[in-house]
């Protein structure tokens, strides 16, 4: 087994923990954790793929996950925002209880 | 004979004659603005008609006079205005109206008794709840009699001449409550209807010969000689030619409305109607309106009559007119001997004087029968009037066999009746012996036969007898009826005592003296010379005349003077020559003979349009019904199971369908997700599927 492709497992199984949590999870903030695992599966990749990729000296990969970090980070605090703002509005933040988006 | 004076020729008509429309206009509006009024306004209303025909008569007597000073300075007046009212193409529908001699003194008269019968009938009328609409009628009647006066357009006097009919058919059936009242009016539309059509026939007729139908626009109206020319070059069927056929054709039109024998029969019973009606319409005006359009006419009546030939010769229009005219003369007035109803025998007699005016203009043109027509208003309306007075005295009785004496209790009334009664009889001097020794004149000189004059004469007799009779049974001899007559009111004497100083001294505006009324008629100058009445032949005609009269009074005061009999005592008459008199009586079954062959005739043929109606387009609409009534069952069934139920099973799959669909936006953003995935993973199957292979 190539080291990519343990980085590839890792990777993986961290992404299937991540979506396991946001699909079954009630609570919104640990859906969030969920969506950040994947994120970050996601940036598992993409390093690996990188430092075993043709061009390691390239800096390209580390770019990317920096930018995927900086995105992750914008998008938990404004999902906790909009979790903080549910719950004051609804007293709540089980998932089950906002189903209100339907059209 | 002096020569005719010149017409004018006209550049613009005068001011007076621009505004003659008002004379018809006026009265029409007030009758628009009554009958608007409530019913109780019953003041208002009369006020309002008396004020709007004086006001017509203020007018009428202000174009008389116009007409009047253009005759003194020595020339015809005769002025038109003419409107276009419809265009279609090169053809002109021309309306308008006309100002001459003949409308002048018509306008005057019928403005002057309709207003005296108008004040009278405020009082006639007064207990009577329609009181409004009774003036309404009134004076739309008064409007329409003017228009029929006025129009120098076929067209136009035949519309004021329907809406006569109608006005005259709206007041016979008054107190519409009382079936023969009902019955009365509609006879009368119907009668008059008959000869209306033959009238409408000539009238387009002429158009379509002559196309137009103003009497005179400057020598291109219908009755100019260039367009009557043009009408005797033109023939018609059996030898006649398009004038005199046309000519005959209007004379029918005339006869149903002056009720000439044989369309006669509505007038008697148009006596249904209220009595001021009877005075008015079917007495002074109205029926008047056929001799009035004869007169207006005359010149298609008499076309290829050569000027020098007047009184000599005759057009075979004229000669029909003339004989129908006599006919209805001695017609009439037998009936009327053996009649009971005082109005009745008015009647009779009106459609016998009507007679007179038509033998009148067939036989010395449309001055003698005119003054006849003039003369006659008068002292018909007064005999009207005065027999609605006694009819009021009496308590609505109308039997002259249950009067008698009233001469003591109605004094004003039995004075003004004897005028009256003296006049119709043709006693020296009142109106109506001048104006009935002018066709009696003109009857000795009329070549083709002296026929009409015997037939004239023989009237006159019959005039005196049954009208001496009358006065008889309802002034004389003892008091008969039930309760106690009193004389009528100030409102109804007042006209009574105007129209009879009338009747005494109109005559005397055509005597053979000074024949000022033919000679202003007939545009000649009217000197007064005392030679008149020794022209040969007038003396003794005079003389027979007068000599008639006072036999058929006489006659009449033998028979039925003082002697008060019972009312359920047999006539003198009667006894002597039962036949004769029931046939008089029941009014020689002119009325049986058409309900056994006008009447029976249109009763089988509505009872064969009946049937036709029931059984055979009734078969075949009934077939047609039933075919679309089972199309339409099967169209149905068609609808219910087929077309309805595939639509609703599909309507069933989709909202089942739509439901599933829907149950999966459950606002729940897990469910989505969880999609989501899912479909992410069956995607990477296939796609490592497809790279796998």
């Amino acid at each position: 087994m190539t080291p990519l492709a343990g980085y590839l497992l890792v990777a993986a199984l961290v992404f299937a923990i991540g979506l396991a949590g946001a699909l079954t999870r009630r609570n919104a903030i640990l859906v969030l954790i969920g969506i950040e695992l994947m994120l970050n599966a996601a940036n598992l990749n993409l390093i690996a793929f990188w430092r075993y990729g043709p061009h390691p000296e390239a800096l390209t990969g580390m770019m990317f996950a920096v930018f995927s970090i900086a995105v992750a980070a914008a998008e938990a605090a404004v999902g906790l925002g909009l979790v903080i703002s549910i719950y004051r509005h609804a007293r709540t933040t089980d998932l089950d209880e906002m189903n209100r988006m339907k059209g | 004979m002096q020569d005719a004076l010149q017409f004018t020729p006209q550049i613009a008509p005068s001011s007076i004659a621009n505004v003659l429309w008002l004379v018809p206009a006026v009265p029409m509006v007030a009758a628009g603005i009554i009958a608007l009024l409530k019913q109780p306004r019953r003041r208002l209303a009369s006020s309002l008609a008396i004020g709007s025909l004086g006001f017509s008569l203020l007018v009428a007597l202000t174009a008389f006079a116009h007409v009047l000073a253009g005759w003194m300075s020595g020339h015809a007046v005769r002025e038109t205005v003419n409107r276009t009212w419809v265009q279609v193409g090169s053809t002109n529908v021309e309306l308008g109206w006309v100002l001459d001699p003949l409308s002048a003194v018509m306008l005057v008269m019928v403005t002057f008794v309709g207003l005296l019968i108008f004040i009278y009938s405020t009082g006639y009328m007064a207990h009577d709840e329609n009181f409004t609409r009774f003036f309404c009628f009134l004076s739309l009647f008064a409007g329409a009699m003017l228009g029929v006066v006025i129009a120098n357009s076929l067209l136009l006097l035949f519309m004021c001449w329907e809406l006569v009919g109608l006005t005259s058919y709206l007041l016979i059936g008054f107190w519409y409550q009382k079936p023969s009242a009902a019955a009365a009016a509609k006879k009368a539309f119907l009668t008059t209807r008959i000869g209306d059509i033959f009238f409408l026939l000539g009238i387009v007729w002429l158009f379509a010969q002559t196309n137009t139908l103003l009497f005179y626009n400057n020598g291109a109206g219908s009755m100019e000689p260039l367009a009557l020319g043009g009408l005797l070059a033109a023939p018609a069927a059996l030898g006649l030619s398009a004038a005199t056929a046309i000519a005959l054709l209007i004379f029918a039109g005339a006869a149903g409305k002056s009720g000439q024998l044989p369309l006669h029969v509505w007038l008697p019973d148009a006596m249904e109607g209220p009595t001021p009606v009877s005075a008015l319409i079917h007495a002074a005006t109205m029926v008047a309106a056929g001799v009035y359009l004869i007169a207006r006419v005359y010149p298609l009546m008499e076309a290829g009559r050569s000027a020098t030939m007047i009184g000599t010769s005759s057009t075979t229009a004229l000669t029909v007119v003339t004989w129908v005219g006599a006919s209805t003369a001695v017609f009439a007035a037998l009936i009327a001997v053996a009649q009971n109803d005082i109005k009745r025998i008015l009647a009779y007699s009106t459609l016998s004087q009507l007679g007179y005016m038509m033998a009148g203009l067939g036989l010395g043109g449309v001055a003698v029968g005119m003054f006849h027509l003039i003369t006659h208003a008068f002292f018909k309306a007064l005999l009207f009037m005065g027999a609605g007075s006694v009819i009021h005295g009496c308590h609505e009785e109308q039997d002259i066999r249950k009067m008698g004496g009233l001469r003591k209790e109605m004094p004003v009334t039995f004075l003004t009746y004897a005028a009256g009664m003296l006049a119709l009889a043709g006693f020296v001097p009142f109106a109506g012996f001048w104006s009935k020794d002018a066709i009696l004149d003109a009857a000795v000189w009329w070549h083709p036969s002296k026929g009409p004059f015997y037939l004239l004469v023989f009237g006159a007799l019959l005039t005196a007898f049954y009208m001496t009779r009358q006065v008889s049974y309802v002034f004389f001899g003892k008091w008969r009826g039930h309760g106690h007559a009193h004389e009528s009111a100030r409102v109804m004497t007042t006209p009574l005592t105007i129209l009879a100083f009338f009747t005494a001294t109109l005559g005397f505006l055509g005597t053979p003296a000074w024949p000022w009324f033919r000679n202003f008629l007939g545009d000649h100058p009217a000197p007064f010379e005392l030679a008149g009445f020794s022209e040969p032949g007038i003396l003794a005609l005079m003389l027979t005349s007068t000599g008639v009269a006072v036999v058929g009074l006489l006659l009449g005061w033998w028979l039925y003077g003082n002697k008060s009999p019972k009312a359920d005592e047999r006539d003198v008459l009667e006894k002597a020559m039962p036949p004769i008199w029931r046939a008089l009586r029941d009014r020689l079954y002119v009325d049986e003979f058409y309900g056994a062959t006008v009447i029976a005739f249109y009763a089988w043929w509505a009872k064969v349009a009946d049937w036709l109606d029931r059984r055979v387009w009734g078969g075949i609409v009934s077939f047609v019904t039933s075919f679309f009534g089972l199309w339409a069952t099967f169209n149905r069934f068609l609808d219910t199971y087929w077309v309805d139920g595939t639509f609703d099973k599909g309507c069933e799959e989709l909202s089942v369908g739509g439901g599933l669909v829907a149950r999966v936006q459950s606002g729940r953003v897990q469910t989505y997700l969880r999609l989501l995935a899912v479909g992410v993973v069956v995607l990477a199957v296939i796609l490592i599927w497809s790279s796998a292979r």
